[in-house]
């Protein structure tokens, strides 16, 4: 019954989306504000029914309901309740459904909190994400139903597959969806402004909550599918350019050049065509990235649809969003007012490079990841673009990016004085190149570029305090002076700060990771040791173990640096009883200094193991710097003047003004 | 300058930039391609020693050598021809006789193949779809498969 009940609830969200697509529009069309303002509870009713249908599935999950077919499919009784919840979007059906769940409250937020909208955009902006709702609501109830039941029920389910048993990954989706699909706020507004044909200030500030959201999720939702595959698939690696990962970057490069060329939009009503054709790709790049994901057109460790009828119907759905958007924005954007004279030295020109090169690299991964695909449909030919590609230009794109990202805060809006920019960078400047030939001397492994890596993020870092350190006047003014104008400082200037850091922290871990890593592969007997990095490491032995729905062989190590001890690791190799697949447990421990990260391996003659080790130097920095970037945006967007109604025009201060 | 000379400076500054990306991707992109072949493709395409490449097929059945240490060998086939492989490290969970495989590397001038990359595929939901392909053309592709690697990069 509970699964009709969700299907039923299903059908009447398209229903509702329908309704909400089509009523808006006509209402703005004819003037007739009553049925603009029903859009508000469409996207209010729509929200309700899919999160009633997902409350349904969730339910045929918790209850191991065998007789649905996706339950049965990717759900065990055995599963611990936990990944009984995150099996309902652990596979193809489910994550499609909490997509549009997930589209469907934004939707509902925009209705929510839009009270301050002009009636008309409020009403297009909802119509665009009905129009979006629609496409997905039909795609599911067409190929992707979750409630077929099947008949006769089966006893037991066949299990989440192994790997994706583990609570970041069980978290991982939802945050990356959430980014995905936040990006559509933003282009319902840039489509709607097309519409209308006005782009300006109030606008951009209306849309830029939106896009922080997407942002600070995609953000947090890339670190931790990047923490998952570091510690869960055990080859110790952080980022593969897989092009699962490269879905996610692609839409996370654009937001971030869209997250600062709608400052331009706000604060000097310039860049207003650029920053919503940069609207427009983001979510295009998410649609890909669905479609590149949930196709199944790739080899991929991802990829888990093998439907070509699926593929067809996404196709579908990109050339209708991504065709029909472009071409609205080809005849609209014209008549877009253009305002805001800059010189090419100022902060609009820094803004301005910062987004070619974002744009570049998006473009960059975009041709990398599609480029194979496109090979084999010519002729046949099966290739992969690899690591190094992306390495020899995305590399390339992002050094000037990250020098400039201190100077940018510095410029004055409209023109600049590069020469005082410069002077007052001078410090960490000498401060980053005195880094870089300390390291060069004392660390004597690894690339000779690298200490010149390490010096990028410590100019990030450095840089970015100046900038605080100039903005309030510390060491210039009153200690009291200063303290006011930091906490007088608005939430976005601290957010811009934070970001900035993380940016700088993340490049300092990916550096030290990817040149001075350590690495051992031995076979080890119990009482056996190993040095690695100034740590030694002892194989104690195996035991067997057994958890809720597997059984292990988990191998103990000690751990020692000199005489001192310091913890006893155990790394495991499950296996999972409805599959019979198996899996290998990492084991890390973090010095301050960076992981010690040790996988235990394949059983070899006389009770001896194979035993991975890295020592990855610095590693928690990679993370650590994705969380920082994400509390930024979380200050950004709890900044005053988005919560204050009555758009204001921009007056401040030219030194106040940064993002 | 005038505003036009220094609207022209902008235009021409970001082209320049745009055609930097462009030459970048187009010499990376050449340079850096993996091609993938079935054993069968390397012996009738003459793949010279050293070339980097992507081997795919089936580990063949008691093929799999343990060395004192941790170099293994193993021989991939698609039932066809066979190529040998050595690697060095531990393969990944899912590596099995009988599985299939994708293993990059470069043949070595005995034509051993040495792999640094071992990607395997088991009987879940997906496999590599270059593996499916070429097992499907010679009618040796089962039904669905999902893949794990190792690497010693």
């Amino acid at each position: 019954m509970i699964a009709e009940f969700g299907h039923f609830a299903l059908t009447l969200a398209l229903a509702t989306a329908l309704y909400q697509f089509v009523m808006p529009l006509f209402g703005a069309w004819k003037g007739d504000v009553a049925v603009m303002r029903s859009a508000t509870w469409a996207a209010f009713a729509q929200c309700a029914l899919i999160a009633s249908a997902f409350a349904a599935l969730t339910w045929c999950y918790v209850t191991s309901d065998f007789s649905v077919a996706n339950v049965y499919e990717n759900s065990h009784s055995a599963k611990p309740l936990l990944y009984q919840f995150a099996g309902v979007w652990g596979n193809h059906e489910g994550s499609m459904l909490l997509w549009v769940l997930i589209l469907s409250v934004f939707g509902a937020a925009v209705a929510l909190f839009g009270s301050n909208l002009p009636v008309t955009l409020k009403a297009r902006v909802l119509a665009v994400q009905g129009s979006i709702g629609v496409a997905f609501l039909l795609f599911i109830l067409l190929t992707s139903n979750p409630f077929l039941r099947l008949n006769p029920a089966p006893i037991e389910g066949r299990g989440l597959n192994p790997i994706l048993q583990d609570p970041a990954l069980a978290f991982h989706p939802p945050n990356l969806y959430c980014g995905y699909v936040g990006l559509s706020v933003a282009f319902s507004f840039a489509v709607a402004a097309l519409i209308e044909g006005k782009v300006d200030a109030a606008w951009a500030r209306w849309v830029r909550p939106w896009t922080l959201a997407a942002w600070m999720f995609l953000t947090i939702g890339i670190s931790m599918g990047s923490w998952w595959a570091y510690y869960e698939l055990g080859w110790g690696g952080f980022w593969f350019w897989d092009p699962v990962e490269n879905a996610s970057f692609m839409p996370w490069l654009v937001a971030t050049a869209l997250l600062h060329s709608s400052i331009v939009v706000e604060r000097r009503n310039a860049l207003k065509v650029w920053t919503v054709l940069l609207s427009i790709v983001a979510f295009s790049l998410s649609l890909i990235g669905t479609f590149l994901v949930r196709s199944g057109v790739l080899t991929s460790v991802h990829a888990f649809a093998v439907d070509p009828r699926r593929g067809i119907f996404i196709l579908a759905i990109l050339a209708v969003f991504i065709g029909g958007s472009l071409a609205l924005y080809a005849w609209r954007a014209p008549s877009l007012q253009q305002g805001g004279l800059f010189a090419p030295i100022s902060r609009e020109g820094a803004l301005v490079v910062n987004n070619l090169l974002l744009a570049s690299a998006a473009a960059a991964v975009l041709i990398g990841t599609l480029y194979p695909l496109a090979i084999e449909a010519i002729n046949g030919a099966k290739l992969s673009v690899g690591a190094p590609y992306f390495n020899m230009t995305f590399g390339p794109l992002m050094v000037p990016l990250l020098i400039l990202v201190p100077a940018g805060p510095l410029l004055s809006w409209k023109r600049a004085d590069a020469w005082a920019v410069a002077q007052r960078l001078w410090v960490a400047a000498v401060i980053s190149l005195v880094i870089a030939v300390a390291v060069l001397a004392f660390v004597h492994r690894g690339p000779w570029l690298a200490p010149f890596g390490i010096a990028l993020g410590v100019w990030l870092i450095v840089g970015t305090l100046t900038e605080l350190v100039e903005r309030i006047r510390l060491s210039r003014a009153p200690l009291a002076l200063s303290w006011s104008r930091l906490i007088g400082m608005p939430r976005s200037s601290f957010g811009m700060t934070l970001a900035h850091l993380g940016l700088g922290v993340t490049v300092i871990g990916i550096v030290s990771v990817t040149a001075w890593r350590y690495e051992s592969i031995t076979v080890m007997k119990p009482g056996g040791t190993v040095d690695i990095a100034g740590i030694n490491v002892k194989f104690l032995g195996e035991h067997p173990a057994t958890g809720p729905n597997y059984t292990a062989d988990a191998g103990s190590f000690a751990v020692k640096v000199g005489d001192r001890k310091i913890t006893t690791l155990t790394s495991a190799k499950r296996t999972f009883v409805p599959s019979r697949q198996t899996t290998s447990e990492v084991a890390i421990h973090s010095f301050p200094t960076g992981d010690l990260y040790l996988v235990m391996g394949d059983k070899q003659p006389g009770n001896g193991r194979t035993v991975r080790m890295y020592f990855n130097p610095l590693a928690p920095f990679i993370w650590l710097g994705g969380i920082l970037m994400f509390i930024g945006g979380g200050l950004s967007i709890s900044d005053r003047r988005y919560r204050v109604g009555a758009p204001r025009p921009s007056r401040r201060p030219v030194a106040q003004a940064a993002e | 300058m005038t505003r036009k000379q220094q609207r022209m400076g902008m235009i021409v500054g970001g082209l320049a930039l745009l055609a930097a990306a462009a030459g970048l991707i187009l010499y990376s992109i050449s340079d850096t391609l993996v091609f993938f072949y079935t054993p069968s493709e390397v012996v009738q395409n003459g793949v010279m020693p050293g070339t980097r490449f992507r081997l795919g097929g089936l580990v063949e059945k008691g093929s799999l050598v343990r060395d004192e240490g941790t170099r293994v060998h193993f021989t991939v086939t698609d039932t066809d021809k066979q190529i040998p492989v050595t690697y060095q490290g531990v393969l990944p969970d899912l590596f099995r006789e009988g599985q299939g495989v994708v293993a990059e590397g470069k043949l070595n001038a005995r034509g051993v193949f040495v792999a640094d990359t071992v990607l395997a595929k088991h009987d879940a939901k997906y496999m590599p779809k270059e593996v499916a392909d070429a097992l499907k053309k010679k009618g040796v592709w089962k039904e669905g498969e999902k893949m794990s690697r190792s690497t010693t990069q």
